[in-house]
């Protein structure tokens, strides 16, 4: 009987294990959210200090809040480089040039943190992939 | 002006300096007589030579005001004088301003220049100051009043009492999107100043004003935005010819209040997003303006510039000299009573590169 009742539980346990992931509830949507949000500052940080370049020259000199970089329309055709282009492309493109550094990989922590700053900044707008 | 100036005099003048040089068609602006006469001055903005270490400043940031001076020097006939619009330094550092200084000092003809708050927040402007005089001053010329105001004053609490060094102040107040700013003002002080300066000055005399900020309220979250600017209107609108020309927002705007008419100026240094560009902001841009065509970041020097200003019979005529685009002009329309693009202000004649969003 004993021997009945643990293995009733371990099968319980199993079929609770199994619907685990997909269950989540409002605790751990608001920590997904603050982990995100963290993202963003570290991003905000970057994008303001002048960190990312060996200028002093800091991406929000041009872009304050991040404006003019239309996030929500890439992929998109950049006639700069004769083909499709992602975001990190011209994140990387102002890093070596105006900010005189030096490309950071895609997906490098730092350019996460950036991709996350921007976006977030043109939340609520529509995508528009390849427009110009 | 007591002497009267004949279309035969300034012609022979005309005549005499150009004799070997070829005078551009539209420097030909005749007064239509009287006594005033018209002119033309260069307008310089917004440089922000930024200091790295030692003797290396910004490359991308001395190229332009280099380029600048370099062009209004070849301008034939040559300007009446240069006004620079503030901002000469990024972080207000001796070295920003003298490598500046050092600059302009080529350029031909009289200077005049605006305290932006890239020259001013570090030392309140004490260095600068050694360098140009007053913070806020005015003069006459040909007939016109000018009226040049420090318009990036905030207020005592923020400037005084909330940062605990200089430094920390001026990099509080050079970035433009951080939020712990604090609204640029004329302020009381330089206000009275104005009222006094003003009476003295006959209705019919034609006013050039010239301020770092827009005296207008155009976005308050990049501090393109004059928190008195009502009240600093207040004091010129009874004027019948008033023109209004600021720095600060690196990009074309012109506006009309009354009797007021508004032009901004491009900086040498970089452009910004017209503030609908962003998302989240609540801007009024001035329906006039036909904006700037949207900046290429391929081409280094692209939507940055400098201006010639022309001044026929007291209004204003700013011929935009823009790097790698078309020149702009945007003069005052006598028959609308405003300022308009004399080749986009028609919504049909916009090119795509014009719209922002």
């Amino acid at each position: 009987m004993r021997r009945l009742f643990s293995v009733l539980a371990l099968g319980v346990s199993l079929i609770a294990q199994t619907s685990i992931a997909d269950e989540f509830n409002k605790a751990d949507t608001d920590r997904w959210q603050q982990e995100f949000q963290n993202v963003v500052k570290n991003g905000r940080d970057l994008w303001t200090s002048g960190a990312l370049g060996t200028n002093g020259v800091a991406c929000a000199q041009c872009h304050p809040n991040a404006a003019n970089t239309h996030p929500e329309t890439y992929p998109k055709f950049q006639k700069q480089l004769g083909k499709v282009a992602q975001m990190w492309e011209m994140v990387n493109w102002c890093i070596r040039n105006p900010l005189q550094g030096a490309n950071l990989a895609a997906d490098d922590p730092k350019m996460t943190a950036i991709l996350s700053y921007v976006a977030y900044e043109r939340r609520d707008v529509k995508l528009a992939p390849g427009t110009h | 002006m007591t002497k009267l100036i004949t279309r035969r005099s300034v012609l022979a003048a005309a005549g005499a300096t150009t004799a070997l040089t070829t005078l551009p068609i539209s420097m030909v602006k005749l007064a239509f007589g009287g006594t005033r006469d018209d002119f033309t001055f260069t307008y310089i903005s917004d440089s922000h030579i930024q200091h790295i270490k030692g003797s290396s400043f910004v490359r991308n940031w001395d190229q332009g005001l280099k380029r600048a001076i370099a062009e209004a020097n070849l301008v034939v006939p040559e300007s009446d004088f240069v006004m620079f619009g503030g901002d000469l330094a990024q972080l207000g550092k001796r070295e920003e301003l003298d490598h500046g200084a050092e600059m302009l000092s080529h350029l031909k003809g009289k200077l005049h220049t605006v305290m932006g708050e890239h020259d001013y927040y570090l030392d309140l402007g004490e260095y600068w100051s050694k360098l140009y005089g007053p913070h806020y001053y005015s003069f006459d010329h040909k007939g016109v009043h000018f009226v040049v105001l420090n318009s990036i004053i905030v207020s005592d609490d923020w400037t005084f009492h909330r940062w605990p060094t200089a430094e920390q102040r001026m990099l509080e107040m050079a970035g433009l999107d951080n939020p712990n700013g604090s609204p640029f003002m004329v302020g009381l002080k330089q206000r009275e100043w104005l009222r006094a300066d003003l009476e003295k000055i006959g209705k019919d005399t034609p006013l050039l004003v010239f301020s770092h900020s827009p005296l207008q309220k155009i976005y308050k979250g990049w501090n393109f935005w004059t928190d008195d600017a009502e009240e600093v209107q207040a004091l010129l609108q009874p004027f019948q010819n008033v023109t209004v020309i600021y720095g600060h927002v690196h990009q074309i705007q012109y506006n009309q209040i009354g009797n007021i008419s508004f032009h901004s100026v491009m900086a040498t240094a970089w452009p910004w997003p017209y503030p609908q560009s962003y998302a989240r902001a609540e801007s009024h841009i001035p329906v006039l303006t036909v904006p700037m065509n949207r900046a290429d970041p391929f081409f280094e020097r692209d939507a940055t510039g400098w201006q010639l200003i022309d001044v026929n019979s007291g209004r204003v005529t700013a011929r935009y000299q823009l790097w790698d685009n078309d020149p702009r002009t945007v003069a005052y329309n006598a028959k609308l009573g405003h300022p308009t693009d004399v080749s986009y202000q028609e919504p049909t004649q916009r090119r795509v590169p014009q719209f922002h969003y």
